[in-house]
């Protein structure tokens, strides 16, 4: 009683704000308001898993996994040379990381708009220095170039603070037991860090996964992901319904993941994160 | 000196704690805002200026509620579905003087007979914006947009009415075809168009095609003349198989907290020289009679901005649709999906 009753406005305000929205969702979804009435269906979500569709969520999964790696595997060695006892401007370049994040996300997009033209910055560069041009604005690649670059510094926090926690004294026992760099990183650092590796690809993966404003803004509007679909029955069509299946579909593609992760995820660390 | 002084008290009520608020939803890129400031300055009243990107979004967001706006800006097509809906409160006439200033065939049109909800405030045509170094074949039909030359070089339009528009007279409909076979006709023809598409876009189409990013661009007229006069390389024709002709209104959306705010600011926005303002600033085509006068020549004369009654021959207005509309938006999603 006494533990609970502190917790009370916490539990009003998940209410209101989480609980009943998706009882929403998941009212729209399964209704029909055909026939000025309301009715149960399940047109809404045969019309989901129609193929047109099928290959919308299909295409959003790559492009959320193909963005996700691409951080992984440009930001394990960034945090590990930031977490290593050599780098001394740690405290700066953490700060070079976090700092375009004071600035609004969209505006940040946006400038990728203009970089990436034909006659853009990037372009003038690589002719300055007699390189062929680039043409990647408007494709799949500007998609997840515009994902890397929004989602990075969520895979290099959560890998950097978990890397720094580590005890000294198990690398120098490592090396007292003969281990050399490459095993000591094989055998220690890489499965004590897998609980920040788990963290960053979840907070990559579900961003990467449902935005819409990076794809419509780099993508030209072609490459409609998931995101776009459900933001356009929802602002621009107003099929509430259909959006609101689409919505729960990737609800629940987002549990499975999450699921996926947490059986990968045993330390305490990992978790104590979120 | 008593003008001055009843300025004065004007800017000082307007200074007192209950100050009036006016919410304002327009389309992006589509007022010169330093108007807004001086009808602040002005009346006392608080413009709250937010935009949007097509009637749709708008639409939705009106008919969702939760949002109180007092003027909003839908065209033709949108005008009427809102009314139908009850969606609309009239305008008071006798309230907006300067709606005198109107051109009689702005007036009275099919979609608003007698201007009881709205207001004309610019009007245009649908075309291609083209670049004349990157296209050397003539631009006179839609034909074009789906030429295979120029894949990757044609930027569309994000509006459903507009794309699927577009389509069905290329098919020879009506782009405001109501049976279901057309529709998707025309959303085959889409979907065959989408390997050739740069980009679905809106107000970025102006930019893009500003910079040569693309060769050709599906595009309403006011936007053309914009990006006209920033690149002299681009020119703007209306295909001979016909265009959509549209109208832009002013209206008081139902429970507006504001009426009488709303429809001073309508008037303000009629007076001559701001209308001219507005008209220079976007490059659309003003309704207003003393305003297009006072454009320059070279815009006011240019048949693409002002095209007379005679060059419209094979264009049609959008009317609102009903339950067909549904036709449309799925249409759309797919064409989007694909």
């Amino acid at each position: 009683m006494n533990r609970t009753r502190p917790m009370l406005p916490y539990m009003v305000w998940m209410t209101i704000f989480i609980v009943v929205p998706l009882f929403l969702i998941v009212y729209y979804a399964f209704t029909s308001t055909e026939f000025n009435g309301v009715a149960l269906t399940l047109d809404n979500f045969r019309r989901v898993f129609q193929p047109v569709y099928m290959k919308v969520l299909w295409r959003s999964v790559k492009l959320a996994v193909v963005s996700t790696a691409v951080c992984l595997f440009v930001g394990y060695p960034a945090a590990l040379i930031m977490a290593g006892n050599a780098f001394s401007r740690k405290n700066t370049v953490i700060m070079l990381f976090v700092i375009p994040m004071w600035m609004n996300f969209l505006l940040r997009t946006y400038a990728w708009l203009t970089l990436l033209e034909r006659s853009g910055f990037v372009n003038q560069f690589l002719a300055r220095i007699g390189l062929p041009s680039l043409n990647i604005l408007y494709t799949d690649s500007a998609v997840v170039l515009g994902m890397v670059y929004n989602f990075l510094p969520f895979m290099i926090l959560p890998i950097y603070s978990v890397l720094s926690k580590i005890d000294r004294g198990v690398l120098e026992a490592a090396a007292d037991l003969g281990a050399n760099k490459v095993v000591t990183f094989l055998r220690v650092i890489l499965p004590l860090s897998l609980p920040g590796v788990i963290s960053g690809i979840t907070m990559v993966f579900m961003p990467a996964l449902t935005t819409f404003v990076i794809s419509r803004l780099l993508g030209g509007g072609q490459y409609t992901l998931i995101g776009n679909l459900i933001e356009q029955q929802f602002l621009v069509v107003g099929d509430w319904g259909f959006g609101s299946a689409i919505s729960m579909v990737m609800i629940i593609l987002i549990l499975i993941s999450m699921a996926v992760m947490s059986f990968f995820e045993d330390g305490e660390e990992g978790r104590a994160l979120w | 000196m008593l003008g001055g002084l009843l300025l004065l008290t004007l800017i000082l009520s307007g200074c007192s704690s209950n100050k009036e608020t006016l919410y304002v939803y327009n389309w992006g890129d589509y007022m010169d805002e330093s108007i807004i400031a001086e009808f602040e300055k002005e009346t006392g009243i608080k413009v709250v200026y937010d935009t949007f990107a097509t009637n749709e979004d708008m639409y939705v967001k009106i008919k969702s509620g939760g949002s109180s706006y007092d003027l909003i800006f839908p065209s033709d097509y949108m005008i009427t579905r809102m009314r139908d809906e009850g969606m609309l409160e009239k305008i008071n006439l006798a309230n907006v003087p300067n709606f005198k200033y109107i051109d009689d065939r702005f007036k009275g049109q099919d979609y608003d007979p007698n201007n009881e909800y709205s207001i004309p405030y610019m009007w245009g045509t649908v075309g291609i914006l083209y670049n004349t170094t990157m296209v050397d074949d003539p631009v006179d039909s839609w034909d074009i947009l789906w030429n295979p030359k120029y894949r990757k070089q044609i930027l569309m339009l994000d509006s459903q009415r507009d794309a699927i528009g577009v389509a069905l007279i290329k098919l020879g409909y009506s782009l405001n075809s109501t049976d279901p076979k057309q529709i998707s006709e025309a959303g085959e023809l889409l979907k065959q168009q989408k390997p050739l598409v740069l980009a679905y876009a809106l107000d970025e189409i102006k930019d893009k095609m500003v910079s040569g990013e693309a060769a050709l661009a599906l595009v309403w007229s006011g936007d053309a003349i914009y990006a006209m006069q920033s690149n002299p390389d681009l020119d703007y024709a209306i295909p001979k198989e016909g265009t959509n002709l549209w109208f832009d209104g002013m209206a008081i959306p139902k429970g507006a907290k504001n009426k009488a705010a709303a429809e001073k600011f309508i008037d303000f926005l009629c007076r001559t020289e701001i209308a001219f303002r507005n008209a220079d600033y976007t490059g659309y085509a003003t309704p207003h009679v003393e305003a297009r006068k006072l454009l320059d020549p070279e815009i006011r004369n240019n048949k693409a901005a002002y095209p007379d009654d005679e060059d419209l021959v094979n264009v049609e207005v959008f009317v609102s649709l009903g339950e067909v509309l549904k036709e449309y938006d799925r249409v759309w999603t797919e064409v989007k999906a694909h």
